[in-house]
């Protein structure tokens, strides 16, 4: 165990985050009673944009709230949409919980990582697209539903899954010209 | 964005705005908003707490405690300051209809926050979503800046002396933080474990002050209770069971969706008029009333009203209005078996007889679905399940427990026709069939 991950270090004022996100967080950290209330909400955000939680952005939070990084590992390795490691630029999450289940959610699932050649967290070589089978995600009476990113989507079938992968990949392409 | 339903049997009163645009504060205003809170600051605590209680306002998140009740625990005197906490971390399975009132009402949770603040002393109150309602927390910030704007919150409310501050923010995944005291550890900025209770919230809660906590549906009902009355909002419902809740229909009916219906509406209506039946025309198999955690009922059960009572007696529970209806394709080892994946994926490890007794049984399940069953695991899962039940902190151990006794006690017959190294003998495809069509 290095001494970083059990001491609190000292504040500073270099950041590896954006200007506005920076700003965000010093904000944050006086919002709540306690300062360490800001953890979770600031993990999310670094993780949005940074793509995960890497060891760089681990200390800096740490640091900012005044806790050790042992701490915040600690917490984050709890909540299942936190990670460490990159994921795609699209990360499909397809729910295949009950109600989702029942009107085909586990047979989306499967016909994602047919058409994406990948399985659960996995990416595919391109990085542009991630897959995972997901718990509940609250669109229940709207099923099978998949969550791209934040973004959700409903009542899907096979194949407008595969117009929805394809309008992503074509999204991507665009942005990326 | 989610389609809305209607029917004619509906009574529209926490959902009487959504598809109107009242996510926009003017137009919220425009729709009645905001009226209650001022009734509210004028007519003092005393008489929020004997409205809510005479309304017979029971918790939407499932256990169905009494709101005015629950409130009027918080003690009038605090060395340390209260707060008002609104459980948005929906993640019940079959549970969708917070998504709706974030979405298209934020204004009347941030109301009913107020109302609450005003009711038991609290200047602080906080909205916690769950982290895949990202989209919800954008629309729900807003709400709360322009609320501020407009001068709801913050200092001098209404020109009156109380003042009150809203912060809202997302989990980032777990089930386990919908449970109060794991979701105030969260809030905290810990790892989302329960508490040990007493002290209950009311006493000692969010950073060790007064805590009044409350599901996003029931603090949203809150503003109409005063509107409409305690008494008459009591009379909608059955007995003992005041006022609407909201039904997220979902599985295999015709027209799945989020209906409010009266309290104690009964489920065989509710099934076969209001959603319209079973998809295609086929049979029903069973009925999950109240979301994954409670026992499955089978087709001759579901005569019955739906409220807390009821539901009760006839040995399940009511609750958190996810009603999820199985049709005559599925197979229920296999429904089961999803079930505990997803208790087991969620346990949070923390009390053994949760975390190993998940565990044990999505192990003894999958092998049973997959034709390696012997028939000393279908007493044997049955055993684990009850010794699971009330040996926890919290109530997952129970939520995983119940409705897989249920499923074992009810569906014997199916457990049995697995054995034998036979491949699972209901075809699988048939529930592929409806969906593709």
């Amino acid at each position: 165990m290095t001494l970083t991950n059990i001491a609190v270090t000292p504040k500073t004022d270099a950041t590896i985050f954006s200007p506005a996100l920076a700003a965000r967080f010093d904000k944050l950290v006086t919002l709540y009673p306690l300062r360490r209330s800001a953890l979770i909400p600031m993990l999310l955000y670094a993780q949005d944009e940074i793509g995960h939680l890497s060891d760089a952005a681990i200390a800096e939070i740490a640091q900012r709230i005044q806790i050790t990084v042992l701490d915040v590992r600690n917490v984050l390795t709890y909540y299942s949409m936190l990670r460490t490691r990159p994921v795609g630029k699209f990360n499909v999450q397809v729910c295949t919980n009950i109600s989702c289940m029942l009107r085909g959610g586990q047979e989306l699932f499967e016909h994602c990582e047919k058409r994406l050649g990948i399985g659960h967290k996995q990416t595919t070589p391109d990085g542009l697209f991630s897959l995972e089978e997901v718990e509940c995600i609250g669109a229940c009476s709207w099923a099978p539903a998949v969550q791209v990113n934040y973004d959700f989507h409903d009542n899907l079938t096979p194949e407008s899954m595969d117009a929805l992968l394809e309008q992503y990949r074509n999204n991507a392409g665009q942005a990326g010209q | 964005m989610p389609t809305l339903v209607s029917h004619p049997e509906e009574v529209k009163i926490v959902s009487s705005r959504f598809g109107q645009g009242a996510a926009e504060i003017d137009r919220y205003i425009e729709l009645g908003g905001y009226q209650s809170v001022r009734q509210a600051i004028e007519k003092g605590p005393e008489w929020i707490i004997a409205e809510m209680k005479a309304s017979n306002l029971r918790g939407r998140g499932g256990a169905g405690f009494p709101t005015g009740m629950k409130w009027s625990f918080v003690p009038k005197q605090s060395e340390k300051p209260k707060y008002i906490l609104v459980n948005g971390d929906e993640s019940e399975p079959g549970t969708c209809k917070d998504h709706l009132i974030f979405l298209h009402d934020p204004h009347s949770v941030i109301e009913g926050c107020i109302i609450a603040g005003l009711a038991v002393g609290a200047k602080m109150g906080f909205i916690y979503l769950r982290g895949e309602y990202r989209y919800l927390l954008t629309i729900m910030e807003k709400a709360i800046a322009d609320a501020y704007a407009i001068g709801f919150l913050g200092k001098g409310i209404f020109g009156s002396s109380f003042a009150f501050d809203i912060i809202s923010q997302t989990g980032a995944g777990a089930y386990e933080v919908g449970e109060e005291s794991a979701l105030m550890e969260s809030l905290e900025g810990k790892r989302g474990i329960p508490r040990i209770r007493p002290p209950f919230p009311a006493v000692v809660g969010l950073y060790g002050g007064p805590t009044v906590i409350n599901n996003a549906e029931t603090i949203a009902s809150v503003p109409h209770v005063l509107r409409i009355g305690g008494e008459a909002y009591a009379k909608i419902g059955s007995e003992r069971n005041g006022g609407t809740r909201l039904f997220c229909i979902s599985g295999h009916a015709e027209r799945n969706g989020v209906y409010e219906l009266p309290m104690g509406y009964n489920l065989k209506k509710m099934i076969y008029e209001v959603a319209g039946g079973i998809r295609g025309g086929r049979k029903l198999k069973a009925v999950v009333p109240g979301g994954s955690s409670t026992p499955v009922l089978l087709p001759e059960e579901i005569d019955i009203g739906m409220d807390f009572d009821q539901v009760g007696k006839a040995g399940s529970m009511l609750g958190s209005g996810g009603v999820v209806v199985l049709d005559e394709t599925v197979c229920m080892v296999e429904f089961a078996l999803r079930t505990i994946k997803f208790y087991q994926h969620e346990s949070c490890g923390w009390c053994i007889p949760c975390r190993e007794g998940t565990d044990w049984l999505k192990k003894t399940l999958t092998r049973f679905h997959a034709g390696a069953g012997e028939a000393r695991d279908i007493d044997n899962i049955r055993y684990l399940a009850e010794n699971m039940m009330g040996r926890t902190f919290c109530p997952l151990g129970d939520a995983a427990a119940m409705p897989t006794i249920a499923f074992v006690k009810k569906f014997r017959q199916e457990f049995e026709d697995h054995l034998g190294g036979r491949p699972c003998p209901y075809a699988k495809h048939s529930i592929n069939e409806l969906v593709v069509a």
